[in-house]
């Protein structure tokens, strides 16, 4: 196993970094049942208490299932292809009240305008048309758990092109400035139960300027009474990701395991980065792991102190005492800001279904 | 074309209502010349006063038959006009006379300096009749007056009368169009602004607007002078300051949002503006759906209930009574979904102890609280998301940060398993309880206390509304509360105990521990719930000895409370009236018995060393007693002995005795202890004065009634 020490002082933004320390430490795993007999009683506080899922309060789940056959549906691959090897920003998004599949044409409508008058600081009529940008709406059917009714949603904002031929022979195609997709691919006891007055959709996968991004939000949030948070990812998570995704195999791979730490205390940033070649990395993952499709917590602790222990014996450095921040492997990149990007396809299902478990449990 | 625009508008609108003509035309004036309360008494007298010889009258005449366009240089005009402006000022004008100079400056027969001179000087003493507003309509609509007049100075005075008077129905496309033309012309000028947003809450559909946060929706009270002038006037006559002036009523409307939180998160204020586009549809479908927006009084409330929409942004609700009277009538549970995913994502996002990047917005994190908490007060039930709220953020709550707010918080956690919720809700208040002040000490025991205040109510109301409904449901339902509540009490128990331990047995602490006990000790007949529980030694033991009158007061009151309760629980149970097969059990009468027999032992017959029979009591064995020295320990602790009571004793001897011999409290005996006991009740002492009445039979044996197992 070869390591390179990758001492770099980076401009970091002391505030993020440290952001995520206190908060709360939760997957989610297993639901416990409230079991109370009187709790079911709805005079007392209505409504909620069936929602009410307890494993919040408890810690990182001690295993968690792992799919082994991507439920990604075959000839999709340009569908997929626009996924991939992008950056996306993560948010975490609590239900939609009253969004309907059946009505998105209504809502690309409504928010081409309302992103139009934004733009261009006016008030904007109803049916007015050629607008400077569109949004579109579409379900993005690929991206769903098979068997579950909640299909992602992709929205799309294009801008028309400034420049517009004399002669109009050929419609120009506009361009894509924006894009953004919902999507809930995990099977979630609580994405069953809620009630038909809810959409739930709480992973939200950005790519596009920050501007479009708010306006959308606001829009969002207004229409739809859903609340917004970027979500962060905490070290705990991101040594799951990175155990799990050390364990994928591959035909060959592109890319090296990286794990990047920031080391707190320190007049200046540092940024410790902590290189692996993947299959050295598989080969320590696949002698922790034992059970296929099962992931348990001490195998990821063991995996991660192993990691940390060779560091030692080269550098002297305990690993442990930094802070993971940013987990790239060949399946996927995820730093703890929430960004992230996906690699392999085959995978994508898979890492989907991780930070939809992980938008849920902000959420819940 | 534009004077065209506006008089049309004007002159559209008002047909709408025909059926509330009169209703409109008195809004339209209360509304463009302030509110006004009528005084016609006041006025008739002091017309009484200037009629002879008005010099204003003779203007007016002299005004209504000038020839047009006279030039203004005429001194006559000159000095007419500047009585009128004198008297105006002074002492304000009739109706008659505002009718009649309005008239004449709107025909448009003066020059427009002219004409401005009078409009400015139009100030009412009382009203303005409605014919006044119809010819002034009039006059509008024909387009005599000069067009600077109507474009720039009626344009927000007109915005602001349709904002009053258009109703869904009205808001049509040629309308919108009209207006952002006229927009176009004259830029976005605030009034317009808000009339357009007016009408985008009606129709949603059909205006989207540049802005999502408007930030000036409100109509300026632009003719400030011409107010003064008014209140001036009124103060002069009836002498009423300017501040109780009401507002006009369009401020009231357009409340900016007061203030933005978080770029993230819009203030949930009601917005004028929310694009309710989800809703559109079905309002295609409901012409008649109420716009919350327009919803103000309670009345408006009750007519419009059943085709009210919410807004389309829950956290809108929680500052709105009215709305929050709605979602209490609604059996939605809808609505309380979408307030737990808000609130609970609001709580996780903007929590200052939570999030250290929050931490410079604890004031605002504040106001938040407190606007959710006075919801849960006016709705009388907790929010589920708050409960999860404090489980997830009290083990990293400082007990500082929104102190009072978070404490309050805990007094309103619904009703549910005591043993589910103790390791979120007692084990971080617990380590925050020992190792804060005493006063965070007492203010968690009042929470506390009003914890299970809210409870019990609440298990009482819901007692009540389902008699006889599903016996067997409450049965289960019954012993599980009954169970929480006691696990609530002795929770509370175990953090007094240790609390009057670290705090040396405070009397302030003391106090809260007793307001606790005094709830406690009264659930079986004020709140109707099958349970008595005692409170612990390490309560009651300090609580009796106590160097306090107070305390040794509240002690005897709550004993007594005890008693009745004990009493009228055993009575029901050899009735066999209770609901439930309840059976108090024995230990909980013995313990009772116990404590009595020191009460009694400590208040009345001094014998509480020997008769001690609580393990945790002050009982004393002869030989050690004797070791003590203490002469006459057999009298050593009675109403005269006691450590909070001697004082009493000593200044009743002093009223006894002649003032210059040293008061003798041994001196009290036989017929003086009766009086000395008169002498106590007479002091405030009324839970003393209970207790002894009820559980010191005198006649027979100093003893007491127990209530036996």
């Amino acid at each position: 196993m070869s390591s390179r020490l990758l001492l770099k002082a980076r401009h970091h933004r002391r505030d993020a970094s440290t952001s995520n320390s206190r908060r709360m430490k939760t997957v989610g795993g297993v639901t416990a049942d409230c079991g109370v007999n009187f709790t079911n009683t709805t005079y007392l506080s209505r409504g909620v208490l069936s929602l009410r899922k307890r494993k919040l309060f408890g810690q990182t789940p001690a295993k968690i299932m792992i799919s082994q056959n991507p439920d990604l549906q075959e000839n999709a691959d340009h569908q997929i292809q626009f996924i991939l090897s992008k950056q996306w920003t993560l948010y975490s998004v609590t239900p939609l009240y009253k969004f309907s599949y059946g009505r998105l044409q209504e809502y690309s409508k409504q928010l081409s305008c309302v992103i139009t008058a934004q733009k261009e600081k006016r008030f904007m009529l109803e049916d007015e048309t050629d607008l400077m940008f569109k949004a579109k709406f579409s379900s993005f059917s690929i991206l769903k758990t098979i068997g579950k009714k909640q299909a992602a949603v992709l929205t799309e904002i294009i801008q028309r092109p400034q420049m517009v031929d004399e002669d109009e022979e050929e419609e120009q195609e506009g361009k894509v400035v924006w894009m953004g997709c919902f999507c809930c691919t995990c099977a979630s006891d609580f994405v069953e139960t809620v009630t038909e007055d809810f959409t739930c959709l709480p992973l939200f996968l950005v790519n596009g300027p920050k501007g479009f991004s708010n306006i959308v939000e606001t829009w969002f949030q207004q229409t739809f009474d859903c609340y917004f948070s970027p979500l962060h990812i905490s070290p705990i998570h991101l040594a799951w990701m990175a155990a799990i995704w050390s364990g994928c195999s591959m035909d060959h791979y592109k890319l090296a395991t990286e794990l990047t730490f920031s080391v707190p205390c320190l007049p200046y940033p540092l940024d410790i980065s902590y290189a692996i070649h993947p299959e050295d990395a598989k080969a320590l993952w696949d002698s922790i792991h034992s059970i296929q499709g099962e992931v348990k917590q001490e195998e990821v602790q063991l995996f991660m102190d192993s990691l940390y222990k060779h560091f030692h014996r080269h550098f002297k450095i305990y690993l442990s005492a930094a802070r993971l921040v940013k987990v790239s492997t060949s399946v996927a990149f995820v730093h703890s800001l929430g960004k992230m990007k996906i690699h392999h396809a085959q995978y994508l299902m898979g890492v989907l279904s991780l930070l939809t478990e992980l938008a849920l449990s902000k959420i819940l | 074309m534009k004077r065209g625009v506006i008089a049309k508008k004007q002159k559209q609108n008002l047909p709408v209502a025909c059926s509330k003509q009169t209703d409109i035309s008195t809004l339209a004036t209360n509304v463009s010349q302030s509110t006004q309360e009528q005084k016609d008494h006041k006025v008739s007298s002091n017309e009484e006063t200037g009629h002879s010889h008005d010099p204003l009258e003779e203007a007016v005449n002299f005004l209504r038959k000038i020839k047009d366009r006279t030039s203004l240089k005429n001194e006559v005009l000159q000095k007419h006009l500047s009585s009128v402006e004198k008297i105006a000022q002074e002492r304000g004008l009739t109706p008659e006379e505002i009718d009649a100079l309005l008239n004449i400056a709107l025909s448009g027969k003066f020059a427009e300096v002219i004409n401005t001179r009078l409009l400015k000087n139009l100030i009412p003493i009382s009203a303005i009749t409605e014919d006044s507003v119809v010819s002034a309509v009039s006059w509008l609509c024909v387009g005599k007056c000069s067009r600077s007049t109507q474009d720039e100075k009626l344009c927000p005075f007109v915005c602001h009368v349709l904002c009053l008077l258009t109703r869904r129905e009205n808001v049509k496309h040629f309308r919108v169009r009209r207006l952002l033309d006229l927009r176009a012309k004259m830029g976005s000028e605030a009034p317009l602004q808000a009339l357009l947003l007016m009408y985008k809450s009606f129709a949603p559909a059909m205006v989207t607007p540049d802005l999502f946060q408007s930030t000036k929706i409100r109509f300026k009270n632009s003719e400030n002078l011409w107010k003064t002038a008014i209140s001036n006037i009124r103060q002069r006559i009836y002498g009423i300051s300017s501040t109780s002036l009401p507002v006009l009523a369009g401020s009231v409307l357009f409340q900016p949002p007061k203030k933005k939180w978080s770029a993230k998160l819009t203030m949930p204020m009601c917005n004028t503006n929310s694009a309710c586009s989800a809703e559109s549809a079905k309002a295609k479908c409901h012409p008649e759906f109420f716009p919350v927006q327009h919803l103000q009084t309670f009345p408006q409330l009750l007519q419009n209930i059943h085709c009210l929409e919410l807004p389309t942004q829950i956290g809108s609700v929680l500052g709105n009574r009215l709305l929050l009277h709605y979602i209490n009538c609604v059996r939605d549970d809808v609505v309380y979904q979408r307030m737990y995913f808000w609130l609970g994502q609001t709580f996780r996002e903007e929590c200052p102890w939570i999030k250290i990047e929050n931490q410079q917005c604890e004031l605002e994190f504040k106001d938040f609280l407190g606007k959710v908490l006075e919801a849960e007060c006016f709705l009388q039930e907790g929010f589920s998301s708050c409960e999860e709220f404090l489980y997830r953020s009290l083990p990293f709550w400082d007990g500082c940060c929104c102190r009072s707010q978070v404490l309050q918080l805990i007094t309103w956690i619904p009703l549910s398993t005591f043993s589910e919720m103790k390791p979120y809700l007692c084990k971080p208040l617990t380590q925050l309880f020992f190792t804060s002040s005493l006063y965070f000490k007492c203010s968690v025991l009042e929470s506390l206390r009003e914890l299970l205040l809210n409870w019990l109510n609440w298990h009482f109301l819901q007692a009540d509304m389902t008699t006889d409904l599903n016996a067997d449901v409450l049965d289960t339902t019954l012993s599980g509360l009954v169970s929480s509540v006691a696990e609530l009490i002795h929770f509370v128990g175990w953090l007094s105990t240790l609390a009057l331990h670290l705090e040396n047995n405070s009397a302030f602490l003391m106090h809260f521990i007793l307001e606790f006990y005094e709830i406690v000790c009264d659930t079986y007949q004020k709140y109707n719930l099958p349970l008595v529980v005692m409170p612990p030694a390490g309560v009651f033991y300090p609580a009796l000895l106590s160097m306090d009158s107070v305390t040794v007061d509240h002690l005897c009151h709550i004993m007594f409370r005890y008693r009745t309760n004990l009493i009228a629980a055993k009575q029901n149970q050899q009735a066999k009236k209770t609901l439930l097969q309840f059976k108090f059990s024995n230990q909980t009468c013995q313990e009772y018995n116990q404590y009595i027999t020191s009460m009694v032992g400590c208040l009345w017959t001094s014998n509480v060393f020997q008769k001690d029979f609580h393990p945790q009591g002050i009982y004393m064995e002869p030989e050690v007693l004797e070791k003590t020295m203490v002469q006459e320990y057999r009298k050593a602790l009675n109403i005269v002995y006691h450590p909070a009571l001697t004082g009493y004793a000593v200044l009743f001897m002093q009223q006894a005795q002649s003032e210059d011999k040293i008061p003798d409290i041994k001196l009290i005996q036989g017929k003086r202890w009766d009086w000395y006991l008169e002498y106590l009740y007479s002091q405030e002492l009324q839970g003393l004065k209970l207790f002894i009445e009820s559980s010191i039979k005198r006649v027979s044996q100093p003893s007491q009634t127990k209530p036996n197992n």
